[in-house]
């Protein structure tokens, strides 16, 4: 690795949700020539959905299109690149909406936007499971059928291929629906550099190289758990940088200036967060062999990754299904010293018994005491009974609303008829959830493939 | 053959860790604080011992060696009362399974705690 072209891609959002300034910061920051912004988690799809079913025009990360005015000018006039699957369940839509707003800013003629579809399998559902797709939920074994009347989005993951045609054909804005994380940092790269899909090894090294800034800040200092008060800035975290070079090894760095670290142990943190078997970290672009990575300090806040070794891509593509699963709701109280933890353990019986009285039935009821167990279980140890407070919750899961309903307004009552020295119900009484489940499965990908758009539109 | 003397030692002082979700499975990456480390920690921190910690807590376990990050990844099934969405946890997606696994505790020579020990302060 030395000398030669370098390709920056800056991670700019880590979910639906993320710090608002990063993506501005790393426009302005410094020198990238790409942006990727991952929107999508496991469930989100099914939120948008629900969206999109009371309003033709949504169902996309709406924060997307407030965020790209902001940074639409500078990107413009700096030549930088965004890929981003904010589309959601609605790419059209959600372009659209960018595009309007560049004509909005006076950039009419000077914007070309890629749109990508061909994700979203719901419209041939009953015709995909009528041809043999079972799309078994990939960890309980059932066939989809079992759930169909309830799916509410069902969505292929698209890898980067169709992104690296929209770059080819110009675009300078790519919007997506559901694409892999990591085919959003891939398709910069196959398109500088002019790599072959078939190149497993390149394909390994974008993926890991994706997999490292998906996260945004968390490979760059937060959540990072070594010598965390060590870590300085992060009221203003650099979010990180992919240097990309030619022959598949890459730098992760970030803008100078910014809090935060770039390190080894930031890095490392982040590439095992979420892993499976590390030797085959499957995309619908290739496999990733995470045992080959080979990481070096290289300066500050600069780490070198190299080695990495990788293998082809699968028949299957993975389709992420959401389905109504049922209802939920958790309640909390606040049991002061002494013997807090007593306090709201006898309060729990006593909620518990009234259920049972009720002849309320639950698939779940799950205690825990905040301040004691909630996370760590029985692994924390006993509690002192000198705890200053404990916070009960108590959680409950059933396919009965009428039941659920009746549990949140069983908390309350427990203030004056329950244990003493007990606060914290001022927010009143839970609410009730529905319920979105996340079915994963999987399906060949020639039943989806074909389905798979490049459009380019313009300002 | 002479064994060195062990003692007891929380997992905090050898190593660091990330925890995150997959479905009803939480996994930690566990990596040594020193590399000259992973090695104690591949002896140590069998399967038998991780599932022995989390009992009741946890289904099965699996574990993964990355020697080139000093690191071993587990796979700790059912961990999350069904995880995403339907899990009534706080802890919904795994992200505290980390710190957790760090409280085990592992036998290691004692020049090695000691050092550990100096390093945490």
């Amino acid at each position: 690795m030395s000398g030669g072209k370098v390709v920056r891609i800056a991670g700019g959002q880590g979910f639906w949700g993320d710090w608002l300034e990063a993506p501005v910061r790393q426009v302005q920051g410094g020198p990238i020539d790409y942006l990727m912004m991952d929107y999508l988690a496991e469930v989100t799809m099914s939120i948008m959905q629900k969206q999109r079913s009371r309003n033709p025009h949504a169902g996309y990360a709406r924060d997307f299109v407030p965020l790209m005015e902001r940074i639409l000018p500078d990107i413009v006039k700096k030549g930088i690149r965004v890929t981003s699957n904010a589309g959601g369940v609605n790419p059209r839509g959600c372009a659209e909406a960018v595009l309007d707003s560049a004509r909005k800013l006076g950039l009419g003629g000077k914007l070309k936007v890629g749109l990508v579809t061909g994700d979203d399998l719901l419209p041939d559902l009953d015709e995909l499971i009528a041809a043999g797709h079972e799309m078994r939920d990939m960890e309980t074994g059932r066939p989809l059928s079992d759930i169909r009347d309830r799916v509410l989005s069902a969505n292929a993951y698209l890898g980067m291929q169709p992104m690296v045609e929209a770059l080819r054909r110009g675009a300078q804005v790519v919007i997506t629906g559901r694409v892999t994380d990591t085919g959003l940092t891939l398709a910069p790269m196959f398109h500088e550099f002019g790599w072959d899909f078939d190149d497993w090894d390149k394909v390994a090294a974008g993926t890991v190289a994706g997999h490292i800034i998906e996260c945004g800040a968390q490979s760059s200092g937060g959540n990072l758990l070594k010598d965390w008060r060590s870590v300085k800035g992060l009221a203003n975290p650099g979010f990180p940088i992919v240097e990309a070079h030619e022959d598949g090894s890459f730098v992760i760095t970030k803008h100078p200036g910014t809090g935060g670290v770039v390190s080894v142990p930031s890095v490392t943190e982040q590439l095992v967060y979420e892993m499976g078997d590390p030797h085959q970290y499957i995309t619908p672009d290739g496999v990733a062999d995470f045992t080959t990575i080979r990481l070096k300090r290289a300066g500050k806040d600069r780490v070198q990754v190299s080695g990495i070794r990788g293998g082809p891509r699968t028949p299957m593509l993975k389709v992420s299904i959401a389905y109504f699963y049922g209802y939920k709701a958790v309640g909390t109280l606040v049991y002061g010293w002494p013997d807090a933890h007593d306090k709201a353990r006898a309060a729990d019986a006593i909620l518990r018994q009234r259920l049972k009285d009720l002849g309320l039935e639950f698939e779940q009821i799950l205690t825990e005491y905040v301040g004691v167990d909630a996370t760590h279980g029985r692994l924390a140890g006993p509690a002192s009974p000198e705890l200053p407070e404990v916070q009960l919750r108590i959680g409950v899961r059933s396919t009965d609303k009428a039941a659920v309903e009746r549990f949140t307004r069983e908390i309350a009552p427990l203030v004056l008829t329950g244990p003493p020295s007990v606060t914290g119900f001022a927010g009143g009484r839970p609410q009730v959830e529905e319920i979105v489940a996340y079915w994963p499965a999987l399906i060949d990908r020639t039943a989806v493939e074909p389905g798979v758009r490049v459009e380019i539109l313009e300002a | 053959m002479a064994t060195a003397k062990t003692v007891p030692l929380q997992l905090r002082y050898l190593a660091h860790a990330r925890s995150g979700d997959k479905g009803n499975t939480a996994n930690v990456g566990l990596i040594a604080l020193e590399p000259e480390w992973y090695d104690l920690l591949r002896k140590a921190v069998t399967v038998a011992r991780v599932r022995r910690h989390f009992r009741g807590m946890v289904s099965r376990v699996d574990r993964y060696e990355l020697p080139n990050l000093s690191a071993l990844n587990f796979l700790l099934h059912d961990a999350l009362d069904g995880g995403g969405t339907i899990s009534l946890k706080t802890d919904a997606q795994g992200k505290v399974y980390s710190t957790a696994l760090l409280r085990m505790e592992v036998p290691v020579p004692v020049a090695v705690a000691r050092k550990a020990r100096k390093g945490a302060r």
